[in-house]
């Protein structure tokens, strides 16, 4: 019976677990749905019947292309920018020494630890009072999303850093290769997946970002935006039509890394 | 900021800092830090101070007239009377988010440490997946499944746990679902990072020692995942607390949240008003998070 019972207790687990999962996951399958409705009105957000119609006008609702440009544009500056400042500052703190490492810790920690909407309001308090009102839009923009990228840069790049032994880099250094070298030839390939973690979350933490957004962005209207906007007027089936392109890249993205990771594990 | 020294990430103000392994000499770390350290001190430490000042303005300038510093504590006092309500339904409905997420995440993170076998990796990449699609049109598919005559509602009201025109949208019940819905994964990775870690022989022993299985879960892995169950909830606590995105799209004029004020306030150039609002979120949940994080005992553990 204890056996039994261990036996059920363990896959009730599962099966606890299983259905947590189908919670996280049914409201992709209903964006991938609806990205194939025919809404009978443009209040009614129900499945009224099946069509191809939004996936061949992806761009027939107004500002809609414009705004996943002006999304897409900023993420990839924004991850840019992010990545490369994250990881500059986790090489520091993690492979030198300085002065005021608690302070840098703290400065890094404190951005994740901040709801967006205070992070959202004192950026637009500084761009006010600095003067900036007028011109809120697409550099305001790209400040804050480099600016909550940047911590997590950091956390993830320095994650794995921490995990590599330094004996790689002083065997460099011992083989005559300097400094520049040594992080060329040594460390950028070992950290390289690291980083590439912390660029691909910055993009998604960039282009879903609404709320730091929505504060400072003047007139101009990112994809999050262009959502908040529609649902208050009727929601046009078009952008489940562009959740389901991002979903389906990003799932491709993330499996064929997996794979490349498998084969390289295989090969040694 | 006493609460912040407890939490990930930061080390013991005093005493002398420990500097890591292999750490190397020299003025690189700092050309290093500059970059990065400048972009956070201008952009999250100076805006800090200036929302403090901001809040503290005399209210009655605006935008076009310009705003005198008078000290004006009395935003305060104001904002915190003016929007009691709505600072108080943020909190609780971030709790009951929470816990929701905790009684939810659990056994998922249990289930993919223990339980998944070689399933493991495809079972974390379905926790993340949501990520891969916009936050905001996945809030808005709540809608559909939430909607009235939507099988969910349907099969509620069969049930007769839902009257005759009963609703789940526009209801708090929708606002806590889609909070714990979109800030879930936070709680299952690092819940999961933390009960990958712990020794199965514990467990083991503590049932050699006649521990039935519920004392061994008691005494040995919730405490081992303390952790993970602390991480956890701060990073479902804290961004559910500030969010006006689920109250805005899943509730109704009923269950508007401290950040829709906070927004509108901007919005209409109340900016006095509504960065005392903004003060005053910050600081409620930075003591809610130290009691925590004290209560957890889990501030050597971070």
């Amino acid at each position: 019976m204890t056996r039994f019972g261990r036996w059920l207790a363990g896959h009730v687990v599962l099966v606890v677990g299983l259905l947590v999962l189908l919670y996280l996951c049914v409201p992709v399958l209903v964006v991938i749905l609806m990205s194939f409705n025919d809404p009978a009105s443009r209040n009614s957000y129900t499945f009224d019947g099946f069509t191809l119609d939004n996936w061949l006008n992806i761009c027939d609702p107004y500002q809609l292309c414009s705004s996943v440009s002006l999304s897409l544009r900023i993420g990839l500056l924004a991850t840019l920018a992010a990545t490369v400042l994250g990881t500059l500052m986790a090489f520091a703190m993690v492979r030198h020494r300085f002065r005021g490492r608690s302070a840098a810790n703290l400065l890094v920690f404190l951005p994740m630890a901040t709801p967006e909407i205070v992070m959202g309001s004192s950026l637009l308090a500084l761009f006010v009072n600095a003067g900036f009102a007028a011109q809120l839009g697409f550099w305001t923009i790209l400040v804050a999303h480099v600016l909550f990228c940047l911590s997590f840069v950091v956390v993830t790049v320095k994650a794995r850093l921490a995990g590599l032994d330094p004996a790689l880099e002083q065997a460099a250094a011992d083989l005559y290769a300097n400094e520049w070298q040594t992080f060329w030839r040594v460390s950028f390939p070992l950290v390289f997946p690291g980083i590439l973690a912390a660029a691909l979350l910055s993009f998604s933490l960039s282009f879903d970002d609404f709320i730091i957004t929505n504060l400072n962005a003047g007139q101009e209207v990112t994809f999050p935006m262009f959502v908040w906007g529609a649902a208050q007027r009727g929601i046009p089936p078009q952008i489940n039509v562009i959740g389901t392109i991002m979903f389906v890249l990003a799932l491709t993205a993330v499996l064929l890394g997996e794979l490349g990771s498998r084969r390289r594990a295989a090969r040694r | 900021m006493t609460a912040a020294a407890h939490l990930p990430g930061a080390e013991t103000p005093d005493g002398p800092e420990i500097q890591p392994r292999g750490a190397r000499r020299g003025l690189t770390g700092y050309v290093l830090l500059l970059p990065g350290g400048l972009w956070l001190a201008l952009f999250f430490v100076v805006p800090t101070v200036v929302l403090v000042a901001t809040s503290l303005y005399d209210p009655s300038g605006s935008l076009q007239l310009g705003y005198r510093m008078t000290g004006h504590w009395q935003n305060y006092v104001d904002a915190v009377r003016d929007y009691s309500d709505q600072i108080l339904r943020s909190l609780l409905y971030a709790l009951a988010a929470t816990g929701a997420a905790i009684l939810l995440g659990y056994p998922l993170a249990y289930a993919i440490a223990f339980k998944a076998g070689r399933w493991k990796n495809l079972m974390l990449v379905a926790v993340i997946a949501p990520f891969f699609t916009s936050f905001l049109v996945r809030t808005l598919s709540w809608q559909y499944l939430l909607g009235d005559n939507e099988l969910i509602v349907s099969a509620l009201q069969w049930l007769n746990v839902l009257g005759e025109g009963g609703r789940l949208m526009n209801t708090p019940f929708a606002v806590v679902t889609g909070l714990t819905y979109n800030f879930l994964p936070f709680m299952v990775l690092p819940l999961y990072a933390s009960l990958e870690k712990i020794d199965h022989r514990l467990v083991e022993a503590a049932a050699d020692l006649y521990a039935s299985p519920a004392t061994a879960f008691r005494l040995v892995t919730l405490r081992l995942s303390m952790p993970g169950l602390v991480a956890g909830s701060l990073l479902t606590f804290i961004p559910s607390a500030g969010d006006y995105i689920n109250a805005q799209l899943l509730g109704s004029p009923n269950t508007r949240m401290v950040g829709n004020e906070i927004q509108a306030l901007f919005g209409a150039g109340d900016y006095p008003t509504a960065s005392a609002l903004s003060v005053a979120l910050m600081v409620t949940i930075v003591t809610m998070v130290a009691i925590y994080v004290r209560r957890a005992g889990t501030e050597d553990l971070l």
